[in-house]
């Protein structure tokens, strides 16, 4: 696989959107192997850190990346533990506390959906590297959304009380899911050289099977969805991010370098 | 870091070998006696993962490997296996992990295959029928009244059933 030569702006701005991508893999990846040990069943508990291990590993391989692209030295684990919240720069949805199984699941399917869709495109990057990244993530998150979205159904369709939960997981985090489909500006240059996937692209197919999945559960999705912040790119973020950073960096940062 | 106690220090089929040292058939002998850490009755070229396999000379040996999937935690030890295997028999061994194009359970060897099944795991269907509920054959009684308890077993690659003749748990390498 032939590295690609790019331009310093195109550098940086391909940098910062790795970064993002490598982003939102951790900290959804770190959210759900919280449910280590405290999932409602044992089989849901192995499940959560297999999708963890996925989305860890997938982080693993775009940090990696951006370090590579960004040449200043810094490695996937300096990458993920030594930057700040505000550097950070995954989706808001992401960062959102478990709650309830059902929250973590409604969660999970949103964003997988979108993950799928995003990383189908990013398949066909113009960048080798991205589209190698992608095509291996394809396959995994297709087993995330089949996952979720059989969850969403059996919680939904199963008891009243299942349905009640789903249905307010939906109500908090709707909100959240129009910064998916913001088409940044920072980015507009990768797109239209085929580096990266403008998100407007597949937001109306990710509508249309987030719709059917919850009509066919009888969720109701709220009207509108909107984000009061300016959200990740202005280094925006929600009280949660800092206090999953704290946890997750403690050991680093009171032991730089430390390895196992 | 790699607990390397649990590598197999003799790797008696590449002692076996018939084929001589400096060969490339060799090479892939010495590769065919090193068992996945996670599913031991395969070994590293049964499950497809080792991609590309080159000889310099007599004891330069570049291989090309590919994670099955991305948060793997074997890929570290199968690679670490592959080298402390090929240095064992007095090659110089370069390991390279490659990406793209990306694994797939249909690299699963037939014999691969096979030894799944003996061992008790379901092997995985052709990769095309990914995310279609097939139906699953009981790799102990060869029922195929069986049912999905999980998508996720207890390893990133497989799934869990249930048989609903003999009842027994098994578990199903998924296709990928």
């Amino acid at each position: 696989m032939g590295n690609v030569e790019y331009s310093q702006d195109a550098r940086k701005a391909l940098t910062g959107y790795v970064l993002g991508l490598a982003d939102d893999c951790l900290v959804l990846g770190q959210r759900v192997a919280e449910w280590l040990g405290h999932a409602p069943a044992m089989e849901l508990d192995i499940a959560c850190s297999n999708l963890s291990l996925d989305l860890i590993g997938q982080a693993q391989f775009y940090y990696e990346y951006a370090g590579e692209l960004e040449n200043a030295g810094r490695s996937a684990d300096d990458l993920a533990f030594m930057r700040d919240e505000h550097e950070y720069r995954n989706h808001l949805l992401v960062e959102q506390l478990n709650g309830d199984f059902g929250k973590t699941i409604v969660r999970h399917y949103l964003f997988s959906q979108f993950s799928l869709l995003r990383s189908n495109g990013l398949a066909k990057s113009n960048d080798p590297k991205i589209a190698a990244i992608a095509q291996k993530s394809v396959r995994e998150l297709e087993y995330h959304v089949k996952f979720s979205a059989d969850w969403v159904r059996r919680l939904a369709l199963g008891t009243e009380e299942g349905h009640s939960r789903i249905q307010t997981a939906i109500d908090d985090l709707w909100s959240f899911t129009s910064e998916l489909f913001n088409d940044v500006e920072q980015e507009s240059a990768l797109f239209s050289a085929g580096l990266a996937v403008a998100p407007s692209m597949f937001e109306e197919e990710w509508c249309s099977q987030v719709n059917s999945l919850f009509a066919e559960a009888g969720i109701k999705i709220p009207e509108h969805a909107t984000l009061i912040t300016k959200g990740r790119m202005a280094g925006h973020h929600t009280e949660h991010l800092g206090h999953l950073l704290a946890e997750m960096q403690f050991l680093q940062r009171a032991y730089p370098g430390l390895a196992w | 870091m790699i607990d390397f106690h649990t590598i197999p220090s003799s790797h008696d089929a590449a002692k076996a070998s018939v084929h001589k040292k400096g060969t490339i058939e060799h090479v892939w002998d010495v590769l065919r006696s090193v068992p996945d850490p996670e599913v031991p009755v395969l070994s590293v070229v049964d499950l497809g993962v080792v991609r590309t396999v080159q000889l310099k000379g007599q004891e330069k040996v570049s291989v090309d490997v590919t994670p099955t999937y991305s948060g793997c935690p074997a890929t570290a030890l199968i690679n670490a296996s592959i080298s402390v295997a090929l240095e064992a028999v007095g090659y110089v061994p370069e390991i390279h992990t490659v990406l793209s194009p990306a694994w797939t359970s249909d690299w699963m060897s037939e014999q691969g295959r096979e030894k799944l099944r003996e061992y008790g795991i379901a092997p995985p269907s052709p990769c095309g029928t990914r995310g279609a509920d097939l139906p699953m054959t009981c790799p102990h009684c060869g029922s195929s009244k069986t049912k999905v308890v999980s998508e996720f077993g207890s390893t990133a690659c497989k799934a869990l059933f249930k048989c609903e003749s003999c009842l027994e748990p098994f578990e199903y390498f998924k296709c990928i």
